[in-house]
């Protein structure tokens, strides 16, 4: 059930509406809105609306990692290259918009925006569908295929940048290539274009994961992987593709950044996927694979972007700001177990044979086995 | 028939009393108010449908669960469990359905675990414990090393290792929850030997299994439940079979499985020289030159030992496995080298063995399961259709009278008969010209099993190809037109059921006879 994004779930049984699920389901959006009125209490400057829009903006960034990263995670894999994919794309775009020298043809060429912006996404892509390709063709587990790829795309990116920082990046009008500094700068209706692009991101994965089979067949592979396959899912497709779309996501991030800096830097999104990852975790999804929502995860995303701006606004030391973060991570995590082990023995007891209440988990292995061991 | 227990045990005290237990989860009484009695030296059977609370007793004796209401006494003295660790402190053992082990330690650690026999600086004194290990297996007659891994065991070794453990124990009463369930006849002969000998030590023995032939023919005692009720107790050797069965569905049900009418028509499956080899041990073949057809509207069985090769041969036919060689054509077209997807979209599927680990998603609704197979013809354009989708899986349910509360409630909700007809409805939402099923029946109720037989010959009459695997010597006559006996990788012999005996069919695929003469006059009653 909790798979299911669909509405009304806060009303199981009868329209009655149950308190406890209430809370507990919603407990990030309860931490959202608690963070809100804490941090504007202590801060007349927090709820206003520039550093409302400020502040979303900075959300944006790990909103779309983390939408892309979700899609990871509900298989069950993981996807530890998205930071260094932000630094590889942004100086892919950084590179073009600097000319590219084509030596041989002894011309130096000045591709449009919208061709960076293509080429820097495709890239993206192509660092995600390695990934793919090593965890689905090679077998190779998604924590160690994306390590690697997170060490090959910075050293790529070091490589691409020599080091050093592609600068002003603005373009110039006889060259044709302007306006790459609206991806980050402009503003649409007042909203800058980093949030436009993290609500169209959220309404394409919300459709992709809830109206197309590809969302329920993602589901059904982190539920249970032989059971999918046996039911004809593509799964090698479904899960490759799941990580070129987290490297696009990754790629956007980095345009975004870029753009915003007119400058591309190889070291940018140093530690991102770990934000993104948290901000996954934080919305409600499991690690297993199989549990996840949209709406979680942006909510995720929000939590961490407004409590760090929060704890910026009120003057708090950096070093706290780690150590609170942190905290609010492993108390939604134990909040959302214990919210598990509500539901199955909610479920699990009665009708079915109690020797399979215990075999119904396989995904949760750990948590099955010591259990198991109590027992 | 029921010989072997007229020896008079050495004494018959009542062990453990339970009075008055009442068990509620939510809403559900699993349990309404059971009076129940654990006498030493003896076997207790517990017989009942998945659902009818025998479990749940279990546990609650020994001390997994605890009651709603109601009071448990030990010689005598009232007494209140906190935990299964304190039941075995008091001397009572369980040994699960489904098995404890941790895959990744020896046989001995395993046996040991949280047990674990010290020296005298505290460290585990492994030469104490390899040399229990080895009485053990010495008297379950196994021949197994103390220090081999459990992964590396076959699942009748491992169950073995469970028993082994709950006897190291030394328990005044052990449950046995299922424990045959992966052994072979010779190791189910051994269990029954070592019970003979734990009884004359005065153990007091609780004993479960969905065989009940078996069961019967084990148990002094027989206690039989229905929907949470303990409704009939009789001394084994005043009842049969029949008696059993009777008090576990509630009335006498002779003509169980549906009548099959024959009308095969054009071969739509054939298999022709398969190998498969194992993936194990590539050398051997698991499969070895493999042929057999089936028509449409016939229903087939293929009958053999665990172990015979059976659901190697039916994931290969779908898919899942390679092949070495051979060909397989679905009307009359060779679909060999597609995978199991391609496979399912041009008509073939297969209802898996373990309906856990390879048939369910435990996170999706009951409707979501059913609809998975199918789900890209549920479209409306680029989108999924909930309207369509959901009067899909309205008729799935309907079609195999799944029994759920809601499209949307979990799939862990429903029993396990309800789920493995959820299995089967998936496959049938896709349309199939052929279907495997591996199994279909097993972990069931015998209600749910008459169930199933009627739907797949319901569903052969409209058409359908039907293969099943079965060990079940009763479902294997009865649910069928033809019968294939398969023995070590290769077909041995094919009859057709009406005309042959469980004798002929138990000796072409190899099994040892002796269990099933006793039971042979008394064959399941479910099944006649």
């Amino acid at each position: 059930m909790s798979a299911q994004a669909g509405a009304g779930r806060f009303r199981a049984r009868g329209g009655k509406i149950d308190w406890n699920t209430v809370f507990l389901e919603g407990r990030a959006l309860i931490a959202f809105v608690l963070i809100i009125v804490i941090f504007a209490s202590l801060s007349d400057h927090y709820l206003t609306t520039t550093n409302l829009i400020s502040m979303t903006r900075h959300v944006a960034f790990n909103a779309v990692l983390a939408l892309g990263m979700l899609l990871v995670i509900l298989h069950g894999g993981i996807d530890l290259s998205v930071g260094s994919t932000v630094g590889l794309s942004g100086v892919v775009a950084g590179s073009l918009l600097q000319g590219l020298d084509l030596s041989l043809l002894d011309i130096v060429a000045y591709p449009a925006v919208w061709v960076v912006v293509v080429v820097s996404v495709a890239v993206g892509a192509l660092a995600g569908y390695v990934n793919g390709v090593m965890v689905t063709r090679f077998r190779v587990a998604p924590f160690v295929a994306t390590l690697g790829m997170m060490y090959m795309a910075r050293g790529a990116a070091l490589l691409i940048a020599d080091g050093r920082t592609f600068p002003q990046l603005q373009g110039e009008p006889e060259l044709g290539n302007t306006g790459f500094s609206v991806i980050g700068n402009g503003r649409l209706l007042g909203i800058p274009m980093g949030v436009w692009i993290m609500i169209g991101v959220a309404v394409v994965v919300a459709i992709l994961l809830t109206r197309t089979p590809f969302g329920r067949w993602l589901y059904s592979i982190g539920g249970n992987q032989r059971a999918a396959e046996l039911s004809g899912v593509p799964v090698n497709r479904v899960v490759r593709s799941v990580y070129v779309i987290s490297g696009m996501c990754a790629a956007l991030v980095g345009l975004i950044l870029a753009s915003e800096l007119t400058a591309a830097t190889p070291q940018t999104g140093q530690m991102y996927e770990l934000n993104a990852i948290a901000a996954v975790v934080i919305g409600g999804a499991a690690l297993s694979g199989g549990r996840g929502t949209v709406r979680g995860t942006l909510i995720g995303a929000f939590v961490i972007g407004f409590l760090t701006d929060g704890l910026v606004i009120v003057g708090v030391s950096e070093f706290w700001q780690m150590v609170i973060t942190g905290a609010v991570i492993v108390a939604a995590v134990a909040l959302d177990q214990f919210q598990q082990r509500l539901n199955r023995t909610r479920s699990g007891s009665g009708r079915s044979g109690p020797g399979e209440a215990a075999a119904k988990q396989p995904a949760d292995d750990k948590a099955a086995a010591s259990a198991a061991s109590g027992v | 028939m029921v010989s072997a227990q007229v020896s008079a045990p050495p004494s018959t005290d009542v062990v453990l009393r339970a009075t008055g237990i009442t068990k509620r989860y939510g809403g559900v009484e699993a349990l309404k108010g059971v009076d129940f009695e654990i006498r030493s030296g003896r076997v207790t059977t517990l017989f009942g449908e998945n659902g009818a609370g025998k479990s749940t007793l279990m546990k609650i004796v020994s001390g997994v669960e605890r009651p709603t209401s109601g009071a448990l006494e030990l010689d005598g003295e009232p007494i209140r469990f906190a935990s299964s660790d304190d039941a075995l402190d008091h001397g009572i053992a369980i040994i699960h359905q489904e098995l404890n082990l941790a895959p990744n330690l020896s046989v001995r650690d395993n046996i040991f675990l949280g047990r674990e026999l010290l020296t005298p600086f505290g460290s585990v004194d492994f030469a104490a414990e390899d040399k229990v290990v080895r009485e053990l297996m010495e008297r379950l007659e196994e021949d197994l090393d103390p220090a081999v891994k459990v992964a590396d065991l076959r699942l009748g070794q491992q169950q073995i290792v469970e028993i082994a453990g709950a006897l190291a124990a030394d328990a005044r009463v052990l449950i046995m929850d299922e424990p045959t369930s992966a052994l072979s006849a010779n190791e189910v002969e051994v269990l029954f030997k070592v019970i003979e000998d734990l009884k004359s030590e005065g153990v007091a023995i609780v004993y479960i299994s969905h065989h009940l032939e078996e069961a019967l023919h084990v148990t002094d005692r027989a206690v039989v439940f229905r929907d949470g009720e303990l409704v009939a107790e009789a001394e084994a050797a005043d009842i049969d079979l029949g008696w059993v069965v009777e008090k576990m569905v509630g009335a006498a049900d002779e003509e169980v499985f549906a009548d099959l009418a024959p009308n095969p028509g054009e071969a739509v499956l054939e298999v022709e020289g398969l190998v498969v080899a194992d993936p194990q041990a590539p050398e051997r073949n698991v499969v070895d030159h493999v042929s057999l057809r089936v028509r449409a509207g016939e229903v087939v069985c293929l009958y053999g030992l665990m172990g015979a090769g059976r659901t190697e041969l039916m994931e290969a036919v779908a898919g899942r496995m390679p092949v070495v060689s051979g060909k397989v054509s679905l009307e009359g077209e060779d679909i060999g080298r597609l995978n199991v997807r391609d496979r399912i979209d041009r008509g073939l599927g297969l209802v898996p063995e373990d309906r856990q680990r390879d048939g369910l998603v435990p996170q999706l609704s009951v409707g979501r399961n059913i609809s998975l197979a199918s789900i890209g013809d549920f479209m409306r354009g680029i989108f999924l259709s909930g309207r369509i989708e959901d009067r899909r899986i309205d008729e799935g349910l309907a079609k195999t009278r799944v029994k759920t509360s809601s499209p949307k409630a979990p799939i862990g909700s429903l029993s396990g008969g309800n789920q493995q007809k959820a299995v089967i409805s998936k496959m049938l939402l896709t349309e199939p010209t052929v279907l495997l099923l591996d199994e279909p029946t097993r972990g069931i109720d015998v209600g749910a099993r008459a169930e199933i037989y009627s739907l797949l010959a319901q569903q052969a009459q409209q058409g359908l190809g039907v293969l099943y695997v079965t060990s079940e010597i009763g479902e294997a006559i009865n649910g069928s037109n033809r019968l294939i006996v398969m023995h070590k990788g290769r077909l041995v012999a094919e009859f057709d059921p009406r005309e042959v005996d469980r004798h002929t069919v138990m000796a072409a695929s190899g099994e040892n006879a002796d269990l099933a003469d006793e039971s042979a006059q008394n064959q399941m009653g479910a099944s006649q």
